[in-house]
């Protein structure tokens, strides 16, 4: 089957973006870039599309899974990487999210970005973003998603730092490139393992050889696995690093949608899912998954609870929702855990631009108890972001209801321990909707608590994406778990249905439709009828409310236990001893036999003309002596003879 | 030609004369003051060897020795040429000659 769009067209559209707007961008006129910009991710787009009705129509452009492999990377005895894509379901799943989402947020942008300086540059950061997405999803090997797993890090720290005027904004991107580092650690290290026992890093070969032999359990595939883990967590921000998302908000909020809630911080859970043969071998590590996840769901969501900075609020919402797509990783659900990413790549991209929208449209600010009253102002807005807050929320028959209600199904049925994870998420589902309730209600009902500002709607390049992230947020979920699952299932394996549980299924959605209409209830309660209560309740549980506002104090906890330890060690052991002691040391000392020969040779280099030519003739004289004296005899006058012939 | 350099002498007075004449040279070179004066040494150093090449010359029946020495002048002519007009710039541009004084290369 020939190629109507060869892959290599999608990652390297955005590419292209990126080459023309970051080296020319600041010479073209602004059309020129807003085209470039446009065209790369809609290209990748149509091509995919291509690719996607093909497969669903009667004539299939290209077979799936289609790979396609481009050349040798490596090949160094055992050693042998390939420059691979590979086409699959999953990949595909993947890639419609991230060039439809992206494409979307692109056009956002041109609004939000318009009276930006570095217009250009933005956008050149955005195709980079894409082109290093698209590579991670489209990789065949291991090591070329790692590539673009380093590469989306690379953009994300360019993009959180955009402003790198503000010093906030460049202490974030390296927050979040160095966390980051630490779970690409995890990913390097499993390569390595993979390398080791495998002899290959191909994600198909991997599965192969795992299913040949059915005694690769536990022991070694538990480590890969729970490596992979590590760097899962680092890029996700799961539990134990996640600490770098929230900060991540100082980069422009559709870079937030874009990368740090619909895309870049999925790439974990698309990394478990492409790797699912290596987790189902290692129950372990799959429990681990599912316990990160369900704990990262509920603590993210704790802090969410009192949160006061709107991104704030979606940031955390993102980490806790990220939660939920680990802990369907872990019950082995990972079509569901799939299918939430991609309701949750709308809704969250829907609901960061809508925050965007109001930030945009009050001038800047970001705290929520200076906003209220905004319906009237701003009803777009409000109408999509409403769309949004109620599929989070997990309300029928909006997509977060589809979504979350598979995971928490796959979840119960994995016995006591499943039930448990089930109850926390549920727990969570609670939570999750009762502070995006809150957040809606402090945003537009309710007066304005900032008279002087006269909010203004925003233009339509961005509320034309709101309004189809929207609709997306609505209807993404229709398409149903089964005909969802059942699509994926040659890329990461059936969806696991307990026969004769028809009932359950059916009685935990209402159970989860109920609970998320409590949260509803009591964010009512408290910030539309007694707006007075949430402090009430802050100051009954002063200790508490500490704990939550201050986010557990995990970053100061951080701090102590490894940032300052690190640092102290990097100063006084690393710096004074290693460096200026040992290091140093060496160095003048070598300087000082330098200095102290010199200073004895130095006497020579007189200056004076005469003084060398009295050596030259000393010299010379020497010369002579040693040439023209028979120095043979005169060693024989005191008694040396020397052996000439050896012997 | 006989005549001069006659069986009566030995070859080693001439070389003998001539080592005397180069080391006087360089004595004169290393401890005299006056920029004349070394230039002067320099001289007979040349002639000294000058001498040494023709006492070689004679003795092994060899031309090429002889005509090495008028490179050898020649070159000290042109070197003497050079030599004065520099002891002159000198002379004019610091009042002096002696050689301790005009040890610095910038003025």
């Amino acid at each position: 089957m020939t190629a109507i769009f060869p892959l290599w067209l999608i990652p390297l559209l955005p590419f292209a973006g990126f080459l023309i707007n970051g080296l020319l961008g600041r010479r073209l006129p602004k059309a020129f870039v807003t085209a470039v910009a446009l065209l790369a991710p809609l290209g990748s787009f149509v091509a995919l599309l291509g690719n996607a009705f093909g497969m669903f129509g009667d004539m299939p452009m290209l077979g799936i899974p289609h790979a396609e492999t481009f050349g040798t990377w490596i090949n160094i005895g055992t050693l042998h990487v390939d420059f691979s894509f590979v086409l699959d379901q999953l990949s595909l799943v993947m890639l419609l999210v991230i060039t439809g989402v992206g494409f979307l947020i692109h056009i956002y942008s041109v609004g939000y970005m318009a009276h930006d300086e570095g217009y250009a540059r933005y956008f050149s950061y955005l195709n980079l973003f894409l082109f290093f997405m698209t590579t991670l999803v489209l990789a065949g090997n291991a090591l070329l998603m790692f590539v673009g797993w380093e590469g989306v890090g690379l953009a994300s720290y360019l993009l959180i730092g955009f402003w790198f005027n503000k010093p906030s904004a460049a202490e974030a991107g390296k927050k979040a490139f160095i966390v980051n580092r630490i779970g690409d650690v995890g990913f390097l290290i499993a390569m390595f393992f993979l390398l080791a026992n495998f002899g290959t890093l191909t994600f198909s070969e991997i599965a192969t050889k795992l299913g040949q032999d059915p005694g690769w359990t536990g022991g070694v595939v538990t480590v890969i696995a729970l490596c992979m883990l590590l760097g899962a967590t680092g890029k996700s921000a799961q539990l134990p690093l996640y600490i770098w998302l929230p900060d991540a908000m100082e980069g422009p909020t559709p870079v937030s949608a874009l990368i740090h809630a619909a895309t870049m911080v999925t790439a974990g859970v698309y990394m478990i899912a492409r790797n699912h043969v290596l987790f189902d071998h290692s129950p372990f590590a799959l429990g681990t998954v599912a316990v990160i996840g369900a704990a990262t769901a509920l603590f993210a969501a704790t802090i969410g609870l009192v949160q006061n900075d709107i991104k704030r609020v979606l940031a955390y919402s993102t980490i806790s929702q990220l939660g939920y797509m680990f802990l369907g990783c872990g019950v082995a659900a990972y079509s569901a855990a799939v299918f939430h990413l991609m309701t949750h790549a709308f809704f969250k991209a829907l609901l960061f631009l809508a925050a965007g929208s109001v930030i945009h449209a009050i001038g800047g600010e970001q705290d929520m108890r200076k906003m209220g009253g905004l319906r009237k102002k701003l009803p777009i807005t409000f109408y999509t972001m409403t769309a949004g807050v109620i599929a989070i929320a997990g309300i029928f028959p909006f997509a977060g209801f589809f979504s979350k209600d598979a995971i928490l199904y796959a979840a119960f049925q994995q016995g006591n321990g499943g039930k448990a994870l089930w109850f926390v998420g549920l727990l969570t589902a609670l939570l999750t909707a009762f502070y995006m309730f809150r957040l809606w209600y402090l945003t537009f009902f309710g007066e304005s608590r900032s008279p002087d500002v006269h909010p203004h709607e925003s233009p339509w390049s961005m509320l034309g994406p709101l309004v189809i992230l929207a609709l997306l947020s609505v209807a993404g979920g229709w398409i149903g778990i089964e005909r969802f699952a059942a699509f994926l299932a040659p890329a990461v394996g059936p969806r696991a249905v307990d026969p004769g549980t028809g009932n359950l299924e059916l009685i935990l959605s209402i159970v989860a439709v109920a609970v998320a209409l409590i949260g509803w209830y009591i964010a009512h309660a408290f910030y539309s009828q007694k707006t007075e209560r949430p402090a009430e309740l802050a100051v009954a549980l002063p200790s508490g409310y500490k704990l939550l506002a201050n986010k557990y104090y995990v970053d100061e906890i951080y701090n102590a236990t490894i940032v300052k330890p690190l640092l102290a060690t990097s100063t006084y052991f690393l710096g004074w001893v290693v460096d200026k002691a040992i290091i140093g040391g060496l160095a003048w000392l070598l300087g000082g036999i330098a200095i102290f020969a010199g200073a004895l040779l130095q006497r020579w280099q007189s200056g004076n003309i005469r003084s060398y030519a009295a050596w030259l003739a000393a010299g010379a004289a020497a010369v002579l002596l040693f040439v023209v004296v028979p120095w043979s005899l005169v060693l024989a006058s005191i008694g040396i003879h020397l052996n000439w012939a050896g012997h | 030609m006989s005549s001069l350099f006659s069986q009566d002498v030995p070859l080693y007075w001439y070389l003998l004369l001539s080592a005397i004449l180069f080391a006087l040279g360089v004595l004169g070179f290393l401890i005299k003051r006056n920029l004349i004066t070394v230039f002067m040494s320099i001289e007979l150093m040349l002639n000294a060897v000058n001498l040494s090449f023709v006492t070689f010359a004679h003795q092994w029946h060899a031309v090429k020795g002889q005509i090495f020495v008028f490179f050898v002048m020649m070159v000290a002519a042109a070197e003497a040429a050079v030599g004065l007009a520099i002891i002159i710039a000198v002379f004019r541009a610091r009042a002096t000659l002696a050689v301790d004084r005009i040890d610095l290369m910038k003025l």
